[in-house]
């Protein structure tokens, strides 16, 4: 590529920006060009379930990047700009006002939609579900009227979205029901022991948790939700409804475009795709994982790491992704931090207080340690992931030992030099 | 409205002038430094907001709190008697004309 090329990057989200940022790290000198279909600079999402719903900020305070380093780092930002289709035989993709772009490469991120609610009465209005800026503004408004109207906010599905949400309900003031299908909280991600956990944080703080509750239909009056009724026959009368039922990756154009994708486009540690023109990253992307798995993950660190190995995949450079997955949640003033995968563990020992909470629970399988989630437990998190990065491996006796010192496993460098 | 120099990991020194209680991580990031990721978003969740404060400045800050003190055990680069987290600074008139220097990553 020579400096008259030009990268295009699909969708301005975290992934995007970190693409775009990270090619001029690299060393690219060509242009750059940036679309986003939002009316909005790159903006960080995670607060959009947690302290910005409920303060209510400005949205200039979700910046990404602001437009000083947009400008100087020659990224032409085109907003509220969709793209419909990605021609690879010309190299070229197809604006929703049929204009096109030539592109030297192509970077994918274009992120992931929320599950819609399968059910009748899912398209009412005071259905709500999460994805961007203008969705959290309608859900804190929808809060806020149910909070004056007495009227409760009924979450469907206790994932991270949905708890996020019933908790900036009940700071608000509002009455909050979640329905969650399965026995339990967070189910997918975590053991029987932070759910429960987490049960008792929400039931402590006046959220009514339903299990088992599988949504049959959204009763609509005059077209707007006014209640919930279940598989069992019940009824939630609601003021809101949002669903947090779980996102999917939004590989629509890349499908059509005859990339390879599984419920995701498909790339391997050093964010490839399966045409040698174009990176992916983000949410939109299944990782290949080297025994043949595909592993989806949908975090900030996941879209920054995979950011930065498609930019350096557009210049022809190798840089995998290998460091243990992170993420975390904020409930009332409870923190959760998780690194590792804990899928498929065969067992679970705890280190710290339960009843506070401040503990964490080690997933293993066969022996090895997968994972840690850590509820309260800033070191244990911080200690973990150094743990998983460099494959040290405290036992399970170690673990639950509140006295054995995680840290003595690892050679930490010892910084005495002063000055910076 | 206080001034803070920070130098970037390749040497380059650069001036910004932040609003009196903006995180020295915001900062950064608004202006597209290179030596910052703040994948948390300056929740005191990742640690990729890491700086060294030039250490006359240092007795000047807030003590680091408790939360901030164990994401500093795990930063990518050395830790050291003056490493900080970006995100838990803010400026104040008294910090014009504070340093910070970014390490070499963050990540």
């Amino acid at each position: 590529m020579d400096s008259h090329s030009r990268i295009v990057i699909i969708g301005a989200g975290q992934a995007g920006i970190q693409i775009a940022e990270s090619l001029r790290q690299e060393g690219f000198d060509g242009a750059i060009m940036l679309l986003g279909d939002e009316p909005h600079p790159p903006y960080q999402r995670p607060p959009l379930s947690k302290k910005w719903l409920i303060d209510g900020g400005a949205i200039g305070a979700l910046s990404l990047r602001g437009p000083a380093a947009i400008e100087r780092l020659r990224i032409t930002l085109r907003q509220d700009t969709r793209v419909r289709a990605i021609d690879r035989q010309r190299q070229e993709v197809e604006l929703a006002d049929g204009s096109r772009l030539q592109y030297a490469r192509l970077a994918i991120a274009t992120g992931s939609l929320p599950r819609a609610l399968p059910v009748p009465g899912a398209s009412h209005r005071g259905v709500l579900a999460l994805r961007g800026i203008a969705d959290s503004l309608a859900i804190g408004e929808a809060i806020r009227r149910c909070a004056a109207e007495k009227r409760r906010v009924v979450v469907v599905g206790g994932g991270f979205i949905g708890l996020e949400v019933a908790a900036a309900a009940r700071k608000l003031g509002a009455e909050c029901t979640v329905l969650e299908g399965l026995p339990r909280l967070m189910s997918r991600v975590t053991a029987p022991v932070v759910s429960e956990t987490f049960a008792q944080l929400h039931r402590t703080h006046g959220v009514q948790l339903m299990f088992g509750a599988q949504v049959a239909e959204i009763i609509g009056r005059e077209g707007h939700a006014a209640a919930v009724r279940t598989e069992d026959g019940h009824e939630y009368p609601a003021g809101v409804v949002i669903v947090g039922i779980g996102i999917d990756p939004d590989d629509l154009l890349a499908r059509s475009a005859g990339l390879l994708c599984e419920r995701g486009v498909i790339v391997d540690e050093c964010s490839r795709t399966s045409d040698p023109m174009i990176a992916a990253a983000g949410d939109c992307t299944a990782r290949r994982m080297p025994d043949g798995a595909l592993v989806r993950l949908e975090s900030v660190q996941n879209a920054v790491e995979q950011g930065k190995s498609a930019a350096a995949a557009l210049m022809g450079r190798e840089r995998p992704f290998v460091a243990a997955p992170w993420f975390w949640s904020d409930q009332y003033d409870v923190k959760l931090q998780m690194v590792g995968l804990s899928r498929g563990y065969d067992h679970v020992v705890t280190r710290g207080d339960l009843s506070k909470p401040a503990f964490s629970a080690f997933y293993y399988r066969a022996g090895r340690l997968l994972a840690v989630d850590s509820i309260n437990r800033i070191s244990d998190h911080m200690q973990s992931k150094r743990l998983l990065d460099h494959g040290v491996q405290p036992t399970p006796e170690q673990a639950a030992d509140p006295q054995f010192e995680l840290a003595s496993l690892l050679k930490a460098p010892v910084a005495t030099a002063g000055g910076a | 409205m206080p001034r803070v120099t920070y130098i970037e990991p390749d040497g380059r020194a650069v001036t910004l002038q932040l609003k009196r209680g903006e995180t020295l991580m915001r900062a950064a990031m608004d202006a597209g430094l290179d030596g910052i990721e703040a994948q948390c978003g300056g929740n005191c969740a990742c640690a990729t907001c890491h700086c060294y404060v030039e250490p006359e400045w240092l007795d000047k800050l807030p003590l680091p709190s408790e939360d901030e003190q164990f994401m500093l055990t795990n930063v990518a680069a050395e830790r050291r008697p003056n490493s900080r987290l970006s995100c838990q600074l803010r400026a104040q008139d008294e910090l014009d004309g504070l340093t910070v220097v970014f390490p070499e990553r963050q990540s």
